[in-house]
């Protein structure tokens, strides 16, 4: 081995190697090369957001309709107030990864594992909200019928305020037909669960019902949803409604075009998932701190770098709650 | 493993005294920017309706304060604040010249999609 060469001759030198133009450790800079780059899948969801938004922009469901509920609080409306607790969670949650990176600057062992434990909460109590806001989303509230040509007609009463399908129909439980299932008759065919009501029935019960209305998707030039006079609402249900629908799936959404439904599923789901795994990862470091890793290391950067991803989550979030629930 | 931490936010403006201090009051600031963003979504204010640039003013308002609440968990919660100047430019320019650009594509086709249907002889609506 003798004739191997030790020295370039470039040492100290600005190509020489050792050197550390971005004053930064191979982890950390990696992280935030990793960062760029889900960075941009997110903005490619939600740019994908915005041009099926810009394509349909005169009959997007209006998000403040569609996200009022609150746990706990039933029949009261409370737009946005959930998500607004939600965003305040995952900031909160933020702010304790930082002072535990603050702490393990400090090399303090007892601080980081507190604020590590607080971290890890944040973060469940916002999965657990975003799981809550999926139930509410799927299960729907008023229900609506769709017509042929997919559109979505939801119904009000004479002063504009929502009316659910099971004020005013009537389940009439002679032809009431069961769901078919694969064992009764051809196996190779399934359907999903059925509409409490036919699309008769929400025809009966509207003509009974003087002061019900259709409300179409279309936004009108004061920025609300177009309501159809009594006449026109007959005419629509009967001439073009062709399914009931309740709540939201990846094929229909009582609260209007599909597409918003597929979008909500897509993208808060790929962002729950970002805090799922940050969680159980954060899970790791706070095992590691608990065991003393990183005090023998004398460096707390691991827990550093996880935080960036977990910013990085808080972040998206941001950006999501604007654009989804904002906008 | 000195720490060096920028201090001051605002431009100057307001200086803390430890990054501890620091992380609580871009913790105030962040909570104040979400709750005027609650606030004007569930008054939405008459005023703000008008059309700005092909937008509702209000949501132009809405985007500016989401960057600015991302411009101080980037530079405050993330340290950008604190990394070299040619760390910060490689992430941040990178991202949003690519960001920006695949808005522009995207929202412009959008737009023209909406005028087919809506101006030229396609018909989906039934």
């Amino acid at each position: 081995m003798s004739t191997t060469v030790v020295n370039t001759g470039t040492e100290g030198k600005t190509w020489g190697g050792g050197n550390k133009p971005l004053n930064a450790s191979y982890g950390k800079m990696m992280m935030w090369f990793f960062i760029v780059s889900d960075a941009l899948t997110f903005s490619g969801f939600l740019a994908a957001y915005g041009f099926s938004r810009f394509k349909f922009i005169d009959s997007w469901p209006i998000a403040d309709e569609v996200f009022t509920h609150f746990p706990f609080l039933h029949g009261v409306n409370a737009p946005m107030y959930y998500v607004a607790f939600m965003t305040f969670v995952l900031i909160m949650s933020s702010v304790t990864m930082v002072l535990a990176v603050d702490a393990g600057h400090h090399l303090n062992k007892a601080k980081v594992t507190l604020y590590m434990f607080l971290t890890i909460i944040g973060g469940l109590i916002f999965v657990g909200s975003q799981a809550w806001e999926w139930g509410t989303f799927i299960k729907g509230d008023y229900g609506a019928v769709q017509t042929k040509g997919g559109n979505i007609l939801q119904f009000v009463d004479t002063e504009g305020h929502r009316v659910a399908l099971r004020d005013f129909v009537v389940s009439d439980s002679h032809n009431e037909r069961t769901q078919h299932e694969r064992k009764g008759g051809l196996w190779f065919v399934s359907e999903g669960a059925l509409p409490t009501y036919t699309i008769e029935e929400v025809a009966h019960g509207l003509e009974a019902h003087n002061n019900v209305l259709v409300r179409t998707q279309i936004i009108n030039e004061e920025g609300e949803k177009t309501v159809l006079s009594r006449a026109e609402s007959l005419k629509q249900i009967k001439e073009n409604g062709k399914i009931v629908v309740e709540g939201a799936n990846l094929h229909v959404n009582e609260y209007g075009s599909p597409l918003f439904a597929d979008f909500f599923f897509f993208i808060t789901g790929f962002h729950g998932f970002h805090v799922f795994s940050g969680v159980i990862i954060n899970i790791i470091i706070f095992f590691n701190v608990i065991l003393g890793t990183y005090e023998r290391r004398k460096n707390y950067e691991m827990v550093e770098k996880v935080g960036l991803y977990w910013h990085f989550v808080d972040l998206v979030w941001v950006f999501v709650f604007t654009f989804f629930y904002l906008v | 493993m000195a720490h060096e931490h920028k201090l001051a936010i605002f431009r100057g403006l307001v200086k803390f005294k430890s990054n501890t201090q620091k992380i609580w009051g871009v913790l105030i600031f962040l909570t104040i920017v979400t709750i005027i963003e609650v606030v004007l979504g569930i008054i939405k204010p008459e005023s703000l309706m008008s059309n700005v640039l092909g937008m509702k003013a209000l949501n132009w308002i809405f985007i500016i304060l989401t960057i600015v609440k991302a411009y101080y968990i980037t530079w405050d919660f993330m340290h950008m604040r604190d990394e070299v100047k040619a760390l910060r430019r490689m992430v941040v320019w990178t991202a949003i010249f690519l960001i920006l650009y695949l808005i522009f594509i995207l929202l412009q086709e959008g737009g023209y999609v909406f005028d087919v249907y809506k101006s030229g002889y396609i018909k989906r609506d039934f």
